[in-house]
Parts: C-alpha cells; structure tokens; sequence
C-alpha cells in the first residue's frame, strides 16, 4: 500500500482522478482504526494533511468557509465558537482532547456516519457542502451530500474541500445522548437553531435515521417541533438503545432545546 | 517503499520500508526502539499511546507513520531530563498514581500538556483534559492528586 502525499490540491486532485480506488486520509482517526482492525486496504493512500488550502476558515462578507481540515479543537472555541455556537457545542462532545486534535468536519462528512457530530449542526445552518476535482468545483447542500449510512454524493475522484454557511446568528445548540460526557458515540443527537429573520425553528438530528435529518418548523408552529423531530425519525435497535428509547428521547431534547432557544 | 524522516524528542530519525498503512505507534515501538507509549486498543479509545505531534496531544495509533514525515514528535521517553523526573513523573510517583504502569505513560503525556496549557486547572478542566486516557487499575483518584500535585508545584 503506497501513501502518497500531495503538497497542493491540484496535485491531490490529480492523484484521485489516476486512482479513484486511493483512500484520504485526512486526521485518521476513522480510517486508521479500520487499517489497524484490517477492515480495510485500500490499494493506496493519499495524505491530505499537509494541504494548507484545507485548513482553518475564512470569511467573506456574511458567508464562513470551513476548511475541510478544520479539527474539533479549532471549531470548540475563539471566533468561530461565537458564530457557530451548535457547532462549537458538539465539537466539544467528540471523542476526548486526543481525538479532536486530530479529527476532522471533512473527515465526518467523509465518513457520514448517522452519528457524526458536526453534521446535525451543520445542517441546522444550512451548509453547503463544496468538492472539487479535476473536472471542477460544485456545491451541494449538505442534506444532498448525505445519502445514507456511510454514502454520499462524493464522485470517486472527487475531494471535500470545504463547508459554507451563512451563520443565522440565532439561539442555538446541541445535544447528545450517550453513557458518558466523553468518548461517546450519539445513541442521539439534535441540534437546534431558531432564526427570527427565516422566520422558522430548524432542527437536525443524528443516530435516529439512516442519515442525520433536517426538519424546519415555522416560528409561530415552533410547539409543534419535538412531535415533528420524533415523526421524521426512524430509528433502529442495536447495540445502544432501543428505537423506542432513541424517538422518546428526541421528543424529549427537542422540548429542552426549545426551552434554551426560545427564551 | 515508503521513507520517512521525522524528529523525536529531539533528535532526527529516518525509517524506511514501512507497510504504507502503519501507525505512528507501531513505527515508534518496533522500529524507532521507543516502547514507552503503549498499545491497549488501537483505535483511540484508551490514550495509553499519547504522544505530541508538532505539540499537540494525540493518540499515535492513529497517525499513519507516513503523516509525521517532516514533523516533530514528542514522547514518554522525552519528557524526563536525563536522570530527572519530569514534574508530573514526579509527581505520579509520589501520590502513588501508578499500579501496573500501563496507562500512565499516556496519562503523563496528557498531564504534561494540561499544565503547560492550562497552569491550574479546575476539577472539570482536568476530567475533560483525561477523559481520553483509561485506567483500569486506580480508580483515578491518586492520578488526580497527582495532577494537584503537579499543578501546585508549577505555580
Ligand atoms: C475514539 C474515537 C472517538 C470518536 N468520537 C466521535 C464522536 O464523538 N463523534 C463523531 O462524530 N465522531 C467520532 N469519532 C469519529 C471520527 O473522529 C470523526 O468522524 C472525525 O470527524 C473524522 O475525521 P478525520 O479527519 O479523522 O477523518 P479520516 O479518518 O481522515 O477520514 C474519514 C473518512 O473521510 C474520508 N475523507 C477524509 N477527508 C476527506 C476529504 N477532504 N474529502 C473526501 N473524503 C475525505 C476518508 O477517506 C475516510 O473515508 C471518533 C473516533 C474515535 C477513534
Ligand atoms: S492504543 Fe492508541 S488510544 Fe489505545
Ligand atoms: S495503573 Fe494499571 S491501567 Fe492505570
């Protein structure tokens, strides 16, 4: 297995357009438990963390530019904390110190995991979603990106090189149900926005359906949300909690997420 | 196939014909002869493996060998100067934060970093700053009394 390593995005984009089979690999921390299990080997690999045009964010009039490589820690605090405090919130609920250093909102969407933390927030926001290959740059909405447990819409030779948004600047947060404060994947999750200028309440919520899902309510009906968040999921039994546990505790977030937003 | 030249603790070291997927963890263990972070889990559950890479705190196991081609690692075995303790080695030692050993390689590099970040840290900032790192043996209270320890000699 040969790791390759480009020192720009043309070049990146060249090399998945040769070997659409190559693997990303951005801060490793889904791909490299899987090389480590064995669960996958893939016949090359190419490094991403040396790309600089992945990094950070960037504004630009009212929109935000998150950087494919832009880790937990750097999305939990400073800047970007206060405009995309749901954001923040869930950043803050990924893994321990060690797995946010590294791990990346690339690298989730990557993944697309139903549990994937920056997603609910995300969506709530209305992201967009850019990729980029040699053919090109387009942009997705992000509930378009998501396909289903671990697809998406990503082109074999295509690269995540960032998430847009415009940030509503309305009371927000996020929520997550699991056996411990840390190192915990969502049994579920929910984030919450309430924005005056749409005029609607917009919740996401993870682990409860084969994607996580956006569902809008107009402000004036914002009573009727948790009925609505538990009606538009449709989740399983596994492992971690029941069906019927993850829809009672939805309902139940979304009462309280309102509670925090509508004051 | 794959070569790489990295900095440990300090000094420069070259590898060569790595697997393409290897870990930073299993190139510091069975290549570089640094055994001091150990292997427990393999997929960043436990923090026994806890190293800085380019100053930040992560779990080695998932660093692919080939990502610390060009940059700076830091582990166990760098933190002690020469014959003396680093303070939080020190410190583990007096408050009797060590059982059988395994976790605390991992949970004094995590220290390490909480103090040289954050001086004196609350209650709360300490379990976040440790909620990565596993022990099965202490129960966490001595650990915690050496992070007390530790921070109150820092000041
Ligand atoms: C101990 C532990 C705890 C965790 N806890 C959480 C948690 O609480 N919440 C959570 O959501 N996740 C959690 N995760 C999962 C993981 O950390 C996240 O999904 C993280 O966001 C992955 O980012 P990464 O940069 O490490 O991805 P990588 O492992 O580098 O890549 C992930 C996937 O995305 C693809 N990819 C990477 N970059 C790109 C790109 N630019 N374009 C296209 N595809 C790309 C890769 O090929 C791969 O398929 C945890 C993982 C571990 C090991
Ligand atoms: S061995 Fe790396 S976290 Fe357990
Ligand atoms: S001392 Fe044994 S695992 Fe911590």
């Amino acid at each position: 297995m040969d790791v390759l390593t480009p020192r720009n995005l043309d070049e990146a984009l060249r090399l998945k357009s040769d070997l659409p089979e190559a693997r990303f690999v951005l801060g490793g921390t889904d791909v490299m438990v899987e090389l480590n299990f064995r669960a996958s080997r893939p016949p090359a690999l190419v490094n991403l963390a040396e790309l600089g045009e992945l990094r950070g964010f960037t504004t630009d009039g009212g929109e935000l530019r998150l950087g494919a490589g832009l880790t937990y820690t750097e999305a939990l605090s400073g800047r970007l904390a206060e405009r995309l405090p749901a954001l923040a919130e869930a950043s803050r609920t990924v893994g321990s110190p060690q797995i946010r250093n590294r791990g990346t909102i690339g690298g989730n969407l990557g993944t697309a995991s139903p549990a994937g933390d920056a997603l609910p927030p995300l969506l709530v926001e209305r992201a967009r979603v850019e990729l980029a290959s040699v053919r090109g740059v387009r942009i997705l909405p992000l509930e378009e990106f998501l396909l289903g447990v671990k697809r998406t819409a990503l082109a074999p030779d295509e690269l995540v090189t960032a998430v847009r948004l415009t940030p509503s600047g309305g009371p927000q947060t996020f929520m997550k149900v699991g056996p411990r404060n840390a190192m915990v994947i969502a049994i579920c999750s929910l984030a919450v926005v309430v924005d005056d200028e749409a005029g609607e309440v917009r919740a996401a919520f993870g682990s409860a359906a084969e994607t996580a899902i956006r569902v809008t309510v107009p402000l004036d009906e914002a009573g009727a949300l948790p009925e609505r968040v538990a009606t538009a999921a449709s989740p399983i039994d596994d492992v971690r909690a029941t069906a019927a546990y993850r829809r009672h505790a939805l309902r139940v977030l979304a009462q309280r997420a309102l509670a925090r937003c509508l004051r | 196939m794959t070569r790489i030249v990295l900095t440990v603790n300090g000094e420069r070291h070259e590898a060569t014909d790595l697997w393409g997927g290897e870990s930073l963890l299993t190139l510091l263990r069975d290549s570089l002869e640094l055994p001091g972070s150990k292997n427990a889990c393999e997929q960043g559950e436990c923090g026994s493996c806890s190293v800085l890479l380019d100053g930040e705190l992560v779990c080695a196991c998932l660093v692919l060998a080939a990502q610390s081609d060009g940059h700076e690692v830091v582990t166990i075995e760098g933190l002690a100067d020469g014959d003396e303790l680093h303070p939080v080695q020190q410190a583990f030692v007096e408050t009797g934060a060590v059982q059988c050993g395994f976790c605390t390689p991992g949970l004094v590099v995590a220290v390490a970093d909480l103090l040289e970040r954050t001086p004196s840290p609350s209650e709360d900032e300490m379990r976040e700053a440790l909620s990565g790192n596993v022990c099965r043996c202490t129960g966490y209270v001595k650990i915690f009394d050496a992070v007390r320890l530790a921070a109150e000699r820092a000041t």
